[in-house]
């Protein structure tokens, strides 16, 4: 087969205008994200320093009472290490899943390339409720997958469904497109004549991947591992839906704080904990994987 | 056991593809099947009831409307901002572009449950009755980034000797964009906005939290999922996805014969 070459532009690009033009183009679009994107966090934190009013339940007021996020952060700590632990392996399962299939769709794909990219996505035209709710009918207790780990002594329970197992697995599903299209945008820009130079200098296959592919496929490693771990942390469909009460995320708290206890400033501290350390996490993985462009 | 390692990746890589459509594979088949109790998840007995009486439950049709309503306005909305934003980005030279990137960049990188629960803060606190409009505004805020993702794309792949041909030919800068640029571009738009229509219907986390007493077709999924579900939302959604997957395919074999054309000609 002979090299695909990426296709790039064929030329340079358009040299840029200067001019008020482009203010009167972001004005609609930038005043909407400003609007109901960045000072939404500026309502949150404040809601998250509200304090209850005296005598009148449920109604809270202007406050700074930091101590919100203390008792927020005792009383649901478990939560926020679950959702980073859950989160953390369904992304190093989904990287482990995606990466042969990023490869054959860049590397053997073909002429189906374009057509496999719409088989990866298509999974997500169907309700992601319904999807995984399937995995109820899938991993039910007399079913062929929960049957065959238990012969296998496999599971500490006996069972899979309503187990933090089936909440990985949901997630893991769940957030699968997200780490594959990375994979393949990265891996397909690769020039193979460096692999093929890799193995013309007596790498074996595992050296010329070791040394030539995964690391020129880093950048879909991390965007990839990104979009799939920052919405598995924030997610609580799949603890709601596989999991038992025992096994609910942060999203859970958040959500129901914020719409069944009414209980504004606890549900805003953790939606502003949880923000906070995502965002920390961010920035220190992109530092330290080196990779700056992602958008 | 030689031609097994050669071709590993390929069989790793259809077993994935495979696993992908397993859920897929039980949603479809539960829209035929009559729940032996109030929960349809193991397979009874086979059943058309579902789709020859579609709305048969209360509630079902209405919430899949008003999906489909919000869908389209946010969409709308979503795509012609998100458009002019990608074109500032590509053709502009400007002031604060870093931080205009960033404010693009972050709400994709935000978990639902933070954007949901800090937009119902704004509104409990601007005391904003939560309904249609209040979910249609907090869609058309996490569509536009994607649509600026997806149509900066399209015009930076754009060649642009194609535009240059146009000015050398005397078009008029007017002329050039409605003639050239727009017809070349408007592809990724539409991209963007069946992205967009598709990240709106499914949308449930932010939806939910700004919603009200509204009920999207997620929305009832949800609390569905306490009662039961009814088969008509299985079948509802294999509508969806069929399709989804028709309008993709079709514009995949469009552009095929189109490069065909092209490259015959």
């Amino acid at each position: 087969m002979a090299p695909v070459l990426p296709a790039t532009a064929s030329a340079a690009p358009a040299a840029r205008r200067r001019g008020r033009a482009a203010y009167v183009l972001l004005l609609p679009g930038m005043t909407w994200l400003a609007v109901f994107f960045a000072i939404p966090f500026v309502t949150l934190f404040m809601t998250s320093l509200q304090q209850p009013v005296p005598g009148k339940s449920g109604k809270y007021a202007f406050g700074l009472e930091f101590g919100n996020y203390v008792t927020s952060m005792t009383e649901y700590w478990p939560q926020f290490v679950r959702s980073f632990a859950y989160a953390g392996i369904a992304t190093l399962l989904a990287l482990l899943i995606a990466y042969p299939l990023a490869y054959f769709i860049a590397f053997k794909g073909g002429r189906w390339r374009s057509l496999l990219l719409v088989l990866v996505i298509a999974p997500s035209f169907a309700s992601f409720l319904l999807r995984t709710y399937a995995w109820r009918t899938i991993l039910a207790d007399d079913g062929p997958i929960t049957s065959t780990l238990n012969a296998l002594h496999l599971l500490p329970d006996g069972r899979v469904l309503n187990t933090g197992i089936a909440v990985v697995a949901g997630l893991t599903y769940n957030f699968l497109p997200f780490m594959i299209l990375p994979l393949y945008a990265a891996l397909e820009k690769i020039d193979h004549r460096l692999i093929e130079a890799a193995g013309d200098l007596y790498a074996s296959a595992s050296t010329a991947f070791r040394k030539v592919t995964w690391p020129l496929s880093m950048p879909g490693v991390v965007a990839g591992t990104l979009l799939t771990f920052i919405p598995a942390a924030g997610d609580y469909i799949n603890a709601e839906l596989l999991g038992s009460t025992k096994d609910r995320m942060i999203g859970n708290a958040i959500q129901t704080n914020f719409i069944e206890f009414r209980d504004y400033p606890t549900a805003s501290a953790l939606s502003f904990v949880l923000m906070a350390a995502i965002l920390i996490l961010v920035f220190t993985y992109i530092r330290r994987a080196g990779t700056e462009e992602l958008v | 056991m030689r031609w097994l390692r050669r071709n590993l990746v390929g069989i790793i890589g259809i077993l994935v593809l495979v696993y992908l459509f397993v859920p897929i594979a039980v949603v479809i088949a539960l829209s035929f099947n009559k729940p032996a109790g109030k929960f349809n998840i193991s397979w009874n007995q086979f059943s058309a009831d579902a789709w020859t009486n579609l709305c048969g439950v209360p509630g079902v049709c209405s919430s899949f409307v008003t999906s489909i309503q919000i869908g389209i306005i946010s969409t709308l909305i979503a795509t012609v901002m998100g458009t002019l934003i990608a074109f500032a980005l590509v053709r502009y030279r400007f002031r604060g572009r870093s931080t205009t990137n960033l404010l693009i960049f972050l709400p994709m990188a935000t978990p639902e449950v933070v954007m949901g629960s800090s937009l119902l803060a704004l509104f409990l606190n601007l005391r904003f009755p939560l309904g249609a409009v209040t979910v249609a505004i907090a869609h058309i805020m996490f569509i536009i980034s994607f649509v600026v993702v997806t149509v900066k794309a399209r015009l930076q792949g754009m060649d642009p000797r194609l535009e240059e041909a146009a000015r050398d030919l005397y078009a008029s800068p007017r002329a050039t964009f409605r003639y050239v640029t727009f017809p070349l571009v408007l592809p990724g738009i539409i991209g963007a906005a069946l992205l967009g229509f598709s990240l709106s219907f499914d949308d449930f986390i932010i939806s939910f939290f700004n919603a009200g007493t509204l009920v999207t077709f997620p929305i009832f999924i949800w609390g569905a999922a306490q009662r039961g579900i009814p088969p008509q939302v299985n079948a509802l959604a294999t509508i969806v996805f069929l399709a989804a997957l028709a309008i993709v395919l079709i514009a995949q074999v469009v552009s095929y014969r189109r490069r065909r054309a092209l490259q015959g000609a």
